[in-house]
């Protein structure tokens, strides 16, 4: 029987909902090789201990914390000198990280110090006796690569939001670990952390997104997306690469090839035409409404619900209708 | 200052693909190039630190077929100082080997800066340029929308969700670069000129051992055609009807 090892994502000295995620997919590979046992490691500042028997909730056997002053924020070199070596020592058969910007920076550094591959930003996984199969959406989303890994330990990155939490309650064993290294010797530091809202969502995380495009003609009729997002509640505020370029929206805000790839329940693109630098951003949303002027807009072509017309007439009045759905529940 | 930037051949991302015949790969048919568009920013943050830090050198690195020449000379034109081709028939997926070649190339290179995109846009791994920093024992900082230099440390911001950091390193260093740093440069015409005569160095590739394969590739689903419901603000309400009860997404 294999163990596995989930690596548990924190900030501001919570734990990540891709935490769970970790955990659930490591459960879910030791799961369908025998039943072995789930081990995660958290690092953070003194205290960070008391999280860490939530992990038990979905799987964790083990949850190895690392605790010290100089851990208050995210630090790569102790973060995968101590990772790796605990992978090292663990003999496991796979290490789960999610493919954030955190994990995209870690998971590549712990494989590369242990000199194996890494599938990186898989959607689903299937771990075998001599590999492991993953899928990873590549070229913008335009081609699903089916890849084979193979050596152990199996690094593996996880698309966030692929991963459903699923309750596999136990007593998870907490025991502490020293950090590899001084993190004081390290050479990266960050040395601060600015979140941008504590009330918005990240578009990543967005079930729905209302996006915005050049037909908004100026910044400050962003309000209208906005305005509708709020009704929605629920909902993040994305853009194109125009508007981000022009600098109507932050560049963070990008939906696109270059920007940020994103999978919501529902996208709503406001006075957007559908260049394909954008579609690539979002073909993958479960659901796409368009609201365009132009009739042959190609975002028309993939949109299942779209509205021709003004959309300063449109939004409003959709922005109203959808306050009292919202109210009724 | 010594900087190298790493840049990758990838599709044009426009281009409609089908796979190929081994279905695992892209069918090659009329198959247009370019650079990586993460590739693009990084080389135009390693010129501007170039002229603002010079003298100095920048060189662009490029693994892969004879193909690759045609970037490197376009990362000529816009003004590196040299270019150098790691010669190899295919470039495979897995992001060890690649950069095990790139650390044995970078290693006594002397450089103050190593350059890479954030992620190459066809394989979309991201893992390159962190594992060839780990590889060569070098800090590394990823996907980076800020950066300002000072003597021998920087001070970069990188963007994560819904929050960003500032983070700090010493060179010589790693960077990953993400979109919205700078805009590349278009080669001028006498740029274009002088790169002709500018050197561009071919050797073979030392790739590490491949152990991240591809098994298979297949176009995602396509999805169904689109359908427009109405016109102006009176659809609003048929709009709203369908999301409930049809897509069931509010």
């Amino acid at each position: 029987m294999s163990a596995f090892l989930a690596f548990a994502e924190t900030r501001a000295g919570g734990l990540r909902k891709v935490a769970f995620e970790a955990v659930t997919a490591a459960r879910q590979a030791a799961d369908s090789t025998g039943g072995g046992e789930v081990h995660a490691v958290l690092l953070g500042a003194p205290g960070m201990a008391q999280e860490a028997r939530a992990l038990g909730r979905n799987g964790a056997d083990v949850v190895y914390v690392v605790e010290h002053s100089g851990l208050e924020r995210y630090n790569p070199e102790v973060y995968s000198t101590t990772v790796s070596e605990r992978i090292r020592s663990g003999q496991y058969r796979a290490a789960f990280f999610t493919a954030s910007a955190e994990g995209r920076d870690l998971a590549p550094r712990v494989a590369a110090r242990l000199g194996v591959s890494i599938a990186a930003d898989v959607t689903e996984f299937e771990i075998q006796n001599d590999a492991v199969i993953a899928q990873h959406p590549a070229y913008t989303g335009k081609v699903n690569v089916t890849l084979k890994l193979t050596g152990s330990p199996a690094l593996i990155s996880l698309r966030p939001g692929f991963v459903t939490p699923a309750e596999q309650p136990r007593e998870a064993r907490v025991e502490t670990l020293e950090p590899a290294m001084d993190p004081a010797a390290a050479r990266v530091k960050v040395t601060e952390v600015a979140q941008r809202s504590t009330t918005k969502l990240d578009l990543g995380e967005a079930p729905i997104i209302v996006s915005g495009g050049r037909g908004l003609r100026a910044a400050e009729n962003f309000k209208l997306v906005e305005d509708l997002a709020a009704a929605i509640g629920n909902a993040a505020v994305g853009a194109t690469r125009a508007v981000t370029d022009d600098g109507w929206r932050p560049a963070t805000d990008q939906i696109g090839q270059t920007g940020r790839l994103v999978s919501p329940d529902l996208y709503i693109a406001v006075g957007i035409s559908g260049a394909i630098q954008h579609l690539a951003g979002m073909r993958t949303a479960k659901t796409i409404v368009a609201i365009n002027k132009d009739k042959d807009a190609p975002i028309f072509k993939i949109a299942d619900y779209g509205i021709v017309g003004d959309l300063f007439e449109i939004v409003p009045r959709l922005t109203a209708e959808m306050k009292k759905v919202r109210s009724h529940g | 200052m010594k900087i190298a930037v790493c840049i990758k051949r990838v599709p044009d991302m426009e281009m409609r693909f089908s796979i190929a015949a081994d279905r695992t790969s892209l069918d090659q048919t009329g198959m247009k190039y370019e650079m990586g568009d993460f590739d693009g920013y990084a080389l135009e943050v390693g010129l501007q630190l170039a002229e603002k830090h010079g003298p100095g050198e920048v060189v662009v690195l490029s693994l892969g077929p004879d193909g690759v020449q045609e970037i490197l000379r376009k990362g000529l034109a816009m003004g590196a100082t040299r270019a150098v081709q790691l010669k190899v028939d295919q470039v495979p997926f897995d992001g060890l080997a690649v950069a095990s070649a790139l650390a044995e190339e970078l290693r006594s290179g002397g450089y103050d800066l190593i350059l890479f995109g954030r992620m190459a846009t066809d394989t979309a791994n991201g893992t390159v340029g962190p594992m060839t920093a780990e590889l060569l024992g070098l800090p590394c900082v990823t996907g980076i929308s800020q950066l300002d230099l000072a003597d021998r440390t920087g001070t970069a911001r990188r963007d994560l969700e819904g929050a960003s950091e500032t983070v700090e390193f010493a060179l010589p260093a790693v960077l990953t670069i993400d979109e919205g740093i700078a805009r590349p440069r278009l080669a001028s015409l006498k740029g274009i000129m002088a790169a002709k005569k500018k050197p561009l160095e071919t050797r073979p590739a030392q790739l590490g051992p491949a152990n991240l394969t591809v098994q298979r590739m297949e176009l995602p689903a396509e999805r169904p055609p689109g359908r427009i419901i109405g016109e102006g603000a009176d659809a609003v309400p048929e709009l709203l009807r369908l999301l409930q009860t049809e897509a069931k997404v509010l």
